[in-house]
């Protein structure tokens, strides 16, 4: 079941530069949230906060407070390694690991974090490419063909198994469609939507239209701010920021 | 018209560049293909089942072999591998994935200094390092003079092969919530895992046919010796010996070594190869 994400006064830097300044968010169990800004507004840091991918990076730097469910992320006494393992992450481009196969591809967050038991294993496998809507076109050459021989599309919905496999409480999506065909990215787009039965998924995305589609949930970024964060309707309705409005009038960005 | 010619002069030119090419394509591997040839030419004849299973005979007598010097290069080459190997790749791991600042700075500037150090001085240091303490010759001391040579160019190639695994594999993988030790070793190190296997089996290749080294540690031997703390034999050094001796029969003995130690290093390189090669995946399959 999907948890909550709170968030208070985040702050991000790279280096000196302050990439976000006092986000304040509540993100709902089970829904999807987008968020959406132009290029560079930190939407982007704004995820990989969340999971404490942000400080993989030499000198980023984070203040604040995130708790997701009741694991407080950045506490003294948790684990970079255990937040990760509960938000699940997708990235912008597909990124299997190439010298694997399908079936190693999708066991890897398992495997190589001790798991050992190999019926266990293949039944996890199977659920994962099927929630990912893989499976039917993987199911024969699990252990014969390489991540990085799938097509584009197929290598991000990989990607999604992967990341379900750890069984994480929460989604974390990074412009998952953003280098993909439109029917690619209708079939993530409707993964979306079966996945939030399931987890609370966050998803980046600069496409106001697919916002629109797959959200509960929006929030608009802009130059390291949360400008407006309301329903979906509401923001592409009757947004109250005039900021909000120009944008997805799309007068800049 | 014009238009035609133009476009004959274009295919001319690019006939004429391409034959170029190929012919210096043809150039570069001709040096190879002359050696190996010669050497089949000069040395097969002397090759049967007493070069590969005899000890040297005294001069004058007929038949003997090489079969200590086989095996002694295989001692000497085990140990160098043995150490050299892990360390140089533990320390290209180092540079890639956690070497920042000045300390890596200094590793890295070492090993390309030590990897331009001639190998005779590498010799003549352990010599007086080892040899000179323990007073007497050993297998011992050549590994670890072939070791030496083998550190630098180890690290340094799992360092390149390391660092051109794309960062978002590394992230991917730390997305999982996998630990960094565990995300190297079976990630990065993986993904890099053939290319690192050339550079090791370049530096193998190179140091299995040194000789200056040896000739300061493990001397060479006429006999059979088992003990690695005695003086040992080993195909360069025998080589080396046989060809500056004034028989014709060394002389052709140490054409059929030469060969043997080209082909040995071939099937070395060439079981590796096979032996890693199984389980992984390549990019395409």
């Amino acid at each position: 079941m999907g948890v909550g994400i709170e968030v208070k006064e985040l702050n991000a830097w790279f280096g000196k530069a302050q990439v976000l300044q006092d986000i304040e968010m509540t993100v709902e169990p089970n829904k999807v949230t987008a968020v959406i800004g132009p290029s560079g507004c930190g939407k982007s840091t704004f995820v990989r906060c969340l999971n404490r991918m942000h400080e993989v990076v030499a000198d980023a730097r984070v203040t604040g407070k995130v708790k997701i469910g009741d694991v407080d992320v950045y506490g003294p006494s948790t684990a970079a390694v255990d937040v990760r393992r509960r938000i699940g992450m997708v990235f912008q481009k597909a990124n299997p690991f190439p010298t694997m196969s399908i079936y190693d591809n999708v066991a890897a967050g398992l495997k190589l974090n001790g798991f050992r038991n190999r019926r266990q294993l293949d039944e996890i496998v199977e659920r994962s490419l099927n929630m990912a809507a893989l499976w039917h076109e993987v199911k024969d050459v699990l252990k014969k063909k390489s991540g990085a021989s799938l097509s584009g599309g197929q290598q991000q919905r990989l990607c999604i198994a992967r990341a379900l496999a750890v069984e994480p409480d929460v989604l974390v999506m990074d412009e998952p469609a953003s280098a993909l065909d439109p029917i690619s990215t209708g079939k993530i787009e409707e993964l979306v939507n079966e996945l939030k039965e399931q987890y609370t998924v966050v998803i980046v995305t600069h496409n106001m239209q697919q916002a629109a589609r797959v959200a509960d949930f929006t929030g608009f970024f802009l130059m390291g701010r949360l400008i407006e964060f309301d329903r979906t309707e509401k923001i592409f309705t009757t947004p109250s920021d005039k900021r909000t409005e120009d944008y997805i009038t799309g007068r800049f960005g | 018209m014009a238009k035609q010619n133009v476009g004959l002069r274009r295919r001319l030119v690019n006939w004429f560049m391409t034959g170029m090419a190929a012919v210096f394509s043809l150039i570069v591997l001709m040096p190879l293909f002359a050696i190996f040839i010669y050497l089949i030419y000069k040395g097969i004849g002397s090759i049967d089942l007493n070069f590969l299973t005899k000890l040297p005979q005294p001069v004058g007598e007929k038949g003997g072999g090489m079969a200590n010097a086989i095996v002694g290069s295989g001692v000497i080459l085990g140990i160098a591998s043995a150490w050299g190997i892990p360390l140089g790749i533990g320390a290209g791991i180092y540079l890639a994935e956690f070497g920042t600042g000045k300390y890596a700075q200094l590793v890295r500037f070492t090993a390309d200094v030590l990897n331009g150090v001639p190998s005779i001085v590498i010799g003549i240091a352990v010599y007086s390092l080892i040899v000179l303490r323990q007073g007497h010759f050993s297998a011992l001391s050549g590994g670890v003079a072939l070791g030496i040579m083998m550190v630098p160019t180890v690290a340094r190639t799992t360092e390149e092969m390391l660092l051109m695994v794309p960062s978002n594999v590394r992230e991917a993988a730390l997305g999982l919530g996998i630990p960094q030790w565990r995300s190297t070793l079976s990630i990065s190190v993986r993904t890099a895992a053939s290319g690192i296997i050339t550079g090791v089996m370049l530096a193998f290749a190179r140091v299995a046919g040194e000789t200056a080294p040896l000739m300061f540690t493990a001397l060479g031997n006429d006999y059979w010796n088992s003990d690695p703390r005695q003086p040992t034999a080993a195909l360069p050094l025998q080589i080396f010996n046989y060809a500056k001796s004034p028989y014709d029969e060394w002389h052709r003995q140490a054409w059929a070594a030469a060969l043997v130690l080209i082909v040995l290093i071939f099937m070395a390189v060439t079981a590796v190869r096979i032996v890693a090669g199984r389980g992984q995946m390549r990019h395409s399959a």
